[in-house]
C-alpha cells in the first residue's frame, strides 16, 4: 500500500475498509461459502456509491479519480479487498469500465450501468493451455457483415455467474478483437467450476457460434491487442495489490500469535529462530508493498518500464507471499490450517491471485525476455 | 532525525536549469564509465600503482565537482556544499550515469564519515574537515570493527587514555577499506572501562599517515587487497579532535552505524544512476549467461528472470524505505530491511552467475570471457551478507526494534566492561 496516501487517498481508503469490516467481518465470509454468486447485489451497488468502479473512467464518462492517477487509487481499494478477503468482482468490473470508457461514447450505456453497480462484467481472457486435458480451439471472433460471430472456450473466468457482461479478448485472424457479450446471449454456456477462494467464483465460458451486432466490438475489429495488454498490466497491478493486502493480513495475524501464544513458558516471539523468520517476512512484505506501488505508478503514467516492473511485481509476490503465507501456517501449527480460523481466508485470496494473469515462472521468463531485448542491442 | 538537509530557502535554479548545467558539465569534464570496473566480488585490484593512479583521479574528480558547484549538493553551504534539497542531488545521479564518478570518496568518506561528522562536529571541526572533504583533499575511513569481536562493535577493546590535553591510543582496528591510501579516520575507542560497554567509549578523529599507525593489507581469498587491519601503538590525539562527549561514543556509534546501511539512499552520496557499483547487475550477468552459452536454455532463461525480479524488487525496497525514514512515516530501524534485503538478493545474483557458468565457472581461463572467476566470486558470495553488518544483526534489529519482538537475553548488563567475558585474544 501507498507510504504515504494523500488526506484523500487515505480517507477513501479507510471508508472502504470501515464498510468491509462492517459488511464482510470473517464470519460473513465464511457463510458465503455455500452462496453460488459469492456476493450480494446490493452490496457491490454499495460498494460502487463508494467509488469502488469509476476510478479508471474519465470525469468526461462519468468516472473520475482521487489524485489524477485512477489505478494508484483503485490500489488502494484493492489492498482492502484483500485484508478483507472481500468479496466481489472488483478486478473484471474496473477491466471492463477501463476499456469502455476509452471509447466511452459507443458504450455510454453500459459504461453507467458498470460504473452505478447496476451491472457488473467478467473478463473472459484465459483460455486452456493447448495439450491439456481440458484444451478446446482457441476463441475466435470474426466478424460476418454487420454482426460479429464468438466461438471457443474460455476458463477460467472470474465472477461470470454473477456478471451481465463478458468482455471477450479473443483472435480475429492474426489479429486481437476486444467485445462485449450479454451473458444471456444465445450461445453462451456457463459451467461453474470449483474455486480455491471461499467467495470467488469461477467459471468456463464456452461460445457457440454467438452472434452479436458488430457494435459490440471495443475498439476496432482486429484492433484489439494494445488494448488487451495494457488490460492485463491493469489486471496485474490489481491482483498485486490485493494480494500485498492479505499477505498483509496474514502477517498481521502471525505476528500477533507469536505475541499470545506461549510454548515452554515463554511468548513464539522470543525464540531467536521465529525472530529471525519474521524478520525475513517482514522484508518480503515491505518489498512488495514497493514492487507493487511502483509498478502501479508506471502502469497509471504509462511509464516505458511498466512492463517490466509489472512482471517483477507479480513474480515476487506471487512466489515470496507464498513463502509467506506457508510460513505463517507453519508458526500457527495445525490450526492454521483449519477452516475455523482466518488464515485461510486471505491464504486463498492470495494463492488464487498468484495463478491467474501469468505464474511467477511466466513472468520471469517475460523478463528475461526484456532483459536480452535491452542487453543484446 | 530525517536525513533532508536542504538549509535552502532561497533555491534559484530550478531543477531542470540545475539538470541541464550537470549534463553539459559532466559531458565537458567526465570520461565515460568502464562498465568492466565493477564486476564480480572484491576481484583483485589493478597494481598499487594503478589503484592509486584512480584514486588520485577520483580526488581530482572530486575538486572539479566542488569547482563547478557539484560537490556536496545536500550538504550546507557554510561547510562548503550546496544546500539544496535532496531532489538535485537524485537529478545530478541521473545525468551522472555512464561516466566515471570518485567511487571510492563515497563509502567511506561521505557516508558515513561526513555525514557523522555534520551530524556530531564542532562548529571547528566541520569547518576544518567537510570543506576538505568536498574538495577531495581528505579521505576518510572507519576504524569501528575490531579483530576480537565482529557484529558486537560495542565491545570495543581498542583504549584511549587522556595524558593532559591529549588521548593516548592503543589497540587494532580491521576491515577498513583502502586504509592504505586514506588520509583519516573515525575511530571507536574505549575510555572507560568501569561501566557497561555501551557507556565507556568515545570517537576521536585520526590522521592515518604517521608512524604510530601501522597499516596492514589483508588479503581475502579472491586476492584483493582493498580491506586493512591498523595496528595504533600510543597513537597521541589532541581532545580538539574528540568528536562527541567523552564516554558517549555510543550514541555517535549508533547514527553512524545507520548513516552506513543508508548509504545508497543518503542525500550525501553521489551514485550514477541505472550503473556502477550497487545499481544494475544485468550487464554482468546476462554477459555470463551470453558467454556460457546459455542464452537458449529456459533453466537458464528462469534465473535471469529472477536475477531482473529481485534486483528491480530490492531497489523499489530501497527507495520506499528511503523515503519512509526521511518522511518519518518509518523509524530509523527501517534502514535494517533495505539492508537484509540486499545482502540476500547481491549474494542469490552471485550464485546465479555462478550457475550460468556449468563446469567453467570451476576452471576458466581469460578467453572465457565473462565467465571467467565466477567460481571465484562465489566464493566471496557472503561478503554482501557480512560486510557492513551482518543479516543476522539485521534480522535482529527488523525483529526487535520494528517488530517490537523481546530482545535478546543481554549477559552484559550493568556489568563494569573490564568484567564482561571475551573472546580469548589471538596468539
Amino acid at each position: 500500500m501507498l507510504l504515504d496516501p494523500s488526506p484523500d487517498q487515505e480517507f477513501f481508503r479507510d471508508t472502504t475498509a470501515r464498510f468491509l469490516a462492517e459488511r464482510v467481518p470473517p464470519d460473513g465470509i465464511r457463510r458465503l461459502r455455500d452462496d453460488p454468486d459469492g456476493f450480494a447485489a446490493d452490496y457491490w451497488r454499495a460498494g460502487a456509491e463508494l467509488g469502488w468502479t469509476g476510478l479508471l473512467v474519465d470525469e468526461d464518462h462519468g468516472g473520475g479519480s482521487l489524485s489524477g492517477l485512477g489505478l494508484v487509487d483503485l490500489t488502494l481499494v484493492a489492498h482492502e479487498f484483500g485484508r478483507h478477503a472481500a468479496p466481489g468482482p472488483l478486478c473484471p468490473t474496473n477491466i471492463a469500465a477501463e476499456m469502455l470508457g476509452r471509447y466511452g461514447k459507443d458504450h455510454e450505456e453500459t459504461l453507467a450501468a458498470l460504473l452505478a453497480g447496476r451491472a457488473t462484467a467478467a473478463w473472459c481472457l484465459d483460455e486452456p493451455r493447448a495439450g491439456s486435458r481440458t484444451a478446446t480451439a482457441p476463441v475466435e471472433i470474426r466478424i460476418d457483415g454487420d454482426e460479429v460471430v464468438v466461438t471457443g472456450t474460455k476458463r477460467p473466468v472470474e465472477a461470470v455467474i454473477t456478471a451481465d457482461l463478458l468482455l471477450v479478448t479473443g483472435r480475429t485472424g492474426q489479429d486481437v478483437t476486444n467485445v462485449l457479450v450479454p451473458r444471456d446471449a444465445q450461445g453462451v454456456n456457463i459451467t461453474p467450476l470449483r474455486s480455491i477462494d471461499v467467495t470467488r467464483r469461477y467459471a468456463a465460458v464456452h461460445f457457440d457460434e454467438v452472434r452479436v451486432p458488430l457494435s459490440s466490438v471495443v475498439g476496432g475489429p482486429g484492433g484489439g491487442a494494445d488494448d488487451a495488454a495494457r488490460a492485463r498490466r491493469t489486471a496485474i497491478v490489481i491482483s498485486c495489490a490485493e494480494s500485498v493486502g492479505a499477505l498483509q493480513a496474514v502477517f498481521d495475524l502471525t505476528v500477533a500469535w507469536a505475541f499470545d501464544r506461549y510454548s515452554f513458558g515463554r511468548p513464539l516471539a522470543s525464540y531467536q529462530e521465529l525472530k529471525h523468520r519474521f524478520a525475513d517476512m517482514k522484508t518480503w512484505i515491505e518489498a512488495s508493498h514497493a514492487i507493487a506501488d511502483r509498478a502501479a505508478g508506471a502502469v497509471a503514467t504509462s511509464s516505458s518500464d511498466a512492463d517490466e516492473l509489472v512482471c517483477a511485481a507479480k513474480a515476487y509476490i506471487g512466489q515470496y507471499g507464498s513463502e509467506l503465507v506457508q510460513d505463517c501456517i507453519q508458526i500457527h501449527g495445525g490450526i492454521g490450517v483449519t477452516y475455523e480460523h482466518d488464515l485461510h481466508l486471505y491464504a486463498r485470496r492470495a494463492a488464487a491471485n498468484r495463478s491467474g494473469f501469468g505464474t511467477p515462472a511466466e513472468h520471469r521468463a517475460r523478463l528475461a525476455d526484456i532483459v536480452e531485448l535491452r542487453e543484446a542491442s | 532525525m530525517a536525513l533532508d538537509t536542504s538549509d535552502r530557502a532561497d533555491v534559484t535554479e530550478t531543477l531542470d536549469e540545475f539538470r541541464a548545467r550537470a549534463r553539459a558539465w559532466i559531458d565537458a569534464n567526465l570520461e565515460r564509465s568502464d562498465s568492466a570496473a565493477y564486476i564480480g566480488v572484491l576481484r583483485p585490484e589493478a597494481s598499487d600503482e594503478e589503484e592509486l593512479a584512480l584514486v588520485r583521479r577520483e580526488r581530482d574528480i572530486q575538486r572539479a565537482m566542488f569547482d563547478a558547484g557539484f560537490a556536496g549538493i545536500c550538504f550546507p553551504r557554510e561547510y562548503g556544499g550546496q544546500g539544496l534539497p535532496r531532489a538535485y542531488q537524485q537529478v545530478f545521479d541521473e545525468e551522472l550515469a555512464g561516466y566515471e564518478y570518485p567511487s571510492r570518496l563515497q563509502v567511506p568518506t561521505f557516508v558515513p564519515c561526513a555525514a557523522v561528522l555534520l551530524e556530531f562536529g564542532t562548529e571547528e571541526q566541520k569547518r576544518r574537515h567537510i570543506p576538505a572533504i568536498l574538495k577531495g583533499e581528505e579521505l576518510w575511513m572507519q576504524m569501528l570493527s575490531e579483530p576480537s569481536g565482529g557484529s558486537d562493535v560495542a565491545a570495543a577493546v581498542t583504549t584511549a587514555v587522556r595524558d593532559g590535553e591529549d588521548w593516548i591510543l592503543n589497540g587494532s582496528k580491521i576491515w577498513t577499506t583502502g586504509a592504505w591510501w586514506s588520509d583519516w579516520a573515525l575511530c571507536l575507542a574505549r575510555t572507560d572501562w568501569d561501566v557497561p560497554k555501551n557507556r565507556g567509549l568515545t570517537v576521536f578523529m585520526i590522521p592515518l599517515k604517521q608512524p604510530s599507525v601501522e597499516v596492514h593489507r589483508i588479503e581475502m581469498l579472491s586476492g584483493s587487497k582493498e580491506f586493512c587491519q591498523e595496528f595504533l601503538t600510543d597513537v597521541r590525539v589532541p581532545d580538539s579532535d574528540r568528536l562527541g562527549e567523552v564516554d558517549d561514543g555510543w550514541t555517535v556509534g549508533t547514527r553512524w552505524m545507520f548513516h552506513e546501511r543508508m548509504y545508497r539512499n543518503s542525500p550525501y552520496t553521489t551514485i550514477p544512476a541505472g550503473v556502477s557499483r550497487g545499481a544494475s547487475r544485468m550487464p554482468e550477468l546476462f554477459a555470463v549467461a551470453h558467454d556460457a552459452g546459455r542464452l537458449d536454455d529456459p533453466l537458464a532463461r528462469d534465473l535471469l528472470g529472477e536475477a531482473r525480479m529481485l534486483e528491480l524488487v530490492k531497489q523499489s525496497l530501497e527507495q520506499r524505505v528511503s523515503t519512509g525514514v526521511a518522511t518519518r512515516t518509518m523509524s530509523d530501524q527501517a534502514a535494517s530491511i533495505a539492508r537484509l534485503m540486499s545482502g540476500v538478493v547481491e549474494s542469490r545474483l552471485v550464485t546465479i552467475g555462478y550457475e550460468f557458468t556449468d563446469a567453467n565457472g570451476a576452471a576458466w581461463d581469460e578467453t572465457d570471457g565473462a565467465v571467467a572467476q565466477r567460481g571465484v566470486d562465489h566464493l566471496m558470495r557472503q561478503v554482501w551478507c557480512i560486510a557492513g553488518g551482518t543479516t543476522e544483526m539485521a534480522r535482529n534489529a527488523i525483529s526487535e526494534r520494528v517488530l517490537g519482538m523481546p530482545r535478546e537475553r543481554s549477559h552484559d548488563p550493568n556489568i563494569p566492561f573490564r568484567d564482561v567475558p571475551r573472546s580469548r585474544p589471538a596468539t
